[in-house]
This record gives structure tokens, C-alpha cells and sequence, in this order.
């Protein structure tokens, strides 16, 4: 069980919005992680630098908030290492091909209304919904 | 320089988002997609209050001939919906639901120095370099060919 929190929720999403319009507006490009993410793996864009910039302030600031102490960041990953192994090498290849993610497609596109991120969006949410639902009370799984 | 360092403080402001949001938490992630089981429906909260306030800002924000630090808005050009991304996006499905991780919430995840964190991170960079190599090996023959 994680508790309901949809104060929290909202609060923490208008944020992923307000980075998200941040970097159009200063940066000109899209919020999603995928693109982000690529960029800095070799070879490296021509334009690593902001990226790789963005990156460690994403991974930076739960640390902080850590630090800060005035906030409890809850984590739990119920699932096994080799299964966390093979989701991520199907994450990467699915978002790859996919050409984005949660917040490429279901924020910055939905938002700029993509007709491709929607079908995307539509498709990504299905797909994991289903396999929840295999995984967890067909298999019995985590 | 002022172009890197505010990147930063937008990775900042992304990161803190997804932390408080609990989109950092596989746990919470999961319980949203299970409704026949211990559903948590905070997600929903997430994805709303981001595409509310990215939909209201873009409307400004594009609507300038410009953005601050380049000539030009990079929006994705392409407009095909294809079998690339409909099965991209499937397989993506498929990982997050067997995880709970998605790119955007694992990537501050590592902040927390969680060891599954970095597990989950490192394969999904393997999988993203794999797709790579996968993509240059299929287009080259094709492209050869003709």
C-alpha cells in the first residue's frame, strides 16, 4: 500500500509543468527525459552540455530535499534485481524507438497537442496497465 | 554560461517536482497502474498538474518568435503515427509496468543513492544503446540497397 496524496501530487506535478515551460521558453526544447537522456550517451550531441546541466539538477534535487530535512521522500522497489535488469533494457529500447517517454509524450506533447504523443501516451498507459495487471494478479508477481 | 546554469536550475525544479510528486517511488508508480489491487490514484494528480500548467505556459511561451538562449523552438518534426511508435511505446509500457520505473522518475531517483536505482538506470542506458546500434544496423543495409 502508498498512501494517497493528491496535494503532493498536484503540487509536485505543477512543478514538472513549470520545468517543463522553462525549458521551451529559455532552451527552446522539449522536457522528456528520453531525448534528454540520449543526448549524453555516446556519441555525445553536439549540445550535451545543457543536458548533461539539466540531469544533475534532476538527480541532485531529491538530495537536497534529503538534505534539507524538512521532507520525507518515500521509496519502495518491490521489484528483484534481474526483473529491474530486463524492465530497464526494455524501457531503453521502447523509448528509443518509441521517441520519448512519460514526460516527452505525456506532458510536453500532450500538451502541445501531438497527435503522435497522444497515440503514444494512449499506448504506453495500456501496455503498462496490462502488464500490472499480468505480472501482479496473473503471475502472482511483485 | 547562463544557458548551462539555468539548465540546471530547471533539472532542479524537474527533480524536486518528480520527488514530491512521488512519480521517484516504483512502489506508488506500480499502485496507480494496479485498480484491481492496492490502487493509489496520486498519478493522475502528477500527470494533471503538469499538462495543466505546461498547456497554459506553452501557449505563451511559443506564441514569441524565439526562445532566450537560441534562434528557434526544437519541436519534433515528425507527424507519422507508425509502427515504430506504436511498438516503441508498447515495449516502454511493458518495462514501466514489470518496474515501475520510467526514464523521468528514475533519473532523480539516483539522487537518493538508491543501489536499485542505479540497477534499473544502467539498463535502461544499456537498452537505449542497444536500439541504437539495433536502428544503425537495420537503416544502413536498407539504405545501401538503395
Amino acid at each position: 500500500m502508498t498512501a494517497f496524496t493528491p496535494l503532493a501530487s498536484l503540487f509536485g506535478g505543477a512543478l514538472i509543468g513549470l520545468s517543463a515551460v522553462l525549458l521551451m521558453a529559455f532552451h527552446g526544447r522539449i522536457a522528456g527525459m528520453t531525448g534528454i537522456l540520449t543526448g549524453v550517451i555516446p556519441p555525445l550531441a553536439r549540445d550535451w552540455s545543457w543536458r548533461a546541466a539539466f540531469l544533475a539538477g534532476a538527480i541532485v534535487a531529491p538530495a537536497l530535499l534529503l538534505a534539507s530535512g524538512g521532507i520525507e521522500i518515500g521509496f519502495e522497489s518491490p521489484v528483484p534485481a534481474p526483473w529491474l535488469v530486463i524492465g530497464g533494457l526494455i524501457v531503453g529500447v521502447g523509448v528509443y524507438f518509441g521517441s520519448g517517454c512519460t514526460s516527452g509524450h505525456g506532458v510536453c506533447g500532450l500538451a502541445r497537442f501531438s497527435p503522435r504523443s497522444l497515440v503514444a501516451t494512449l499506448v504506453f498507459m495500456a501496455a503498462t496497465f496490462a502488464t500490472v495487471f499480468v505480472v501482479r494478479h496473473l503471475l502472482g508477481g511483485f | 554560461m547562463a544557458r548551462i546554469a539555468l539548465a540546471a536550475l530547471i533539472g532542479l525544479v524537474f527533480g524536486t517536482g518528480i520527488a514530491i510528486s512521488g512519480m521517484i517511488n516504483p512502489a506508488k508508480v506500480l499502485n496507480f497502474f494496479d485498480i484491481a489491487g492496492t490502487w493509489d490514484p496520486s498519478l493522475a494528480f502528477v500527470m494533471g498538474g503538469a499538462l495543466v500548467v505546461t498547456m497554459i505556459g506553452y501557449r505563451f511561451v511559443l506564441r514569441r518568435p524565439a526562445p532566450v538562449f537560441d534562434t528557434r523552438f526544437h519541436l519534433p518534426g515528425s507527424r507519422a503515427i507508425d509502427t515504430r511508435l506504436v511498438a516503441g511505446s508498447a515495449v516502454f509500457g511493458i518495462g514501466w509496468g514489470i518496474t515501475g520505473f520510467c526514464p523521468g522518475g528514475a533519473i532523480p531517483a539516483l539522487g537518493l543513492m538508491e543501489t536499485d536505482a542505479f540497477v534499473f538506470v544502467a539498463a535502461m542506458v544499456g537498452g537505449i544503446v542497444l536500439a541504437r546500434i539495433a536502428q544503425t544496423a537495420l537503416v544502413r543495409p536498407a539504405t545501401a540497397a538503395n
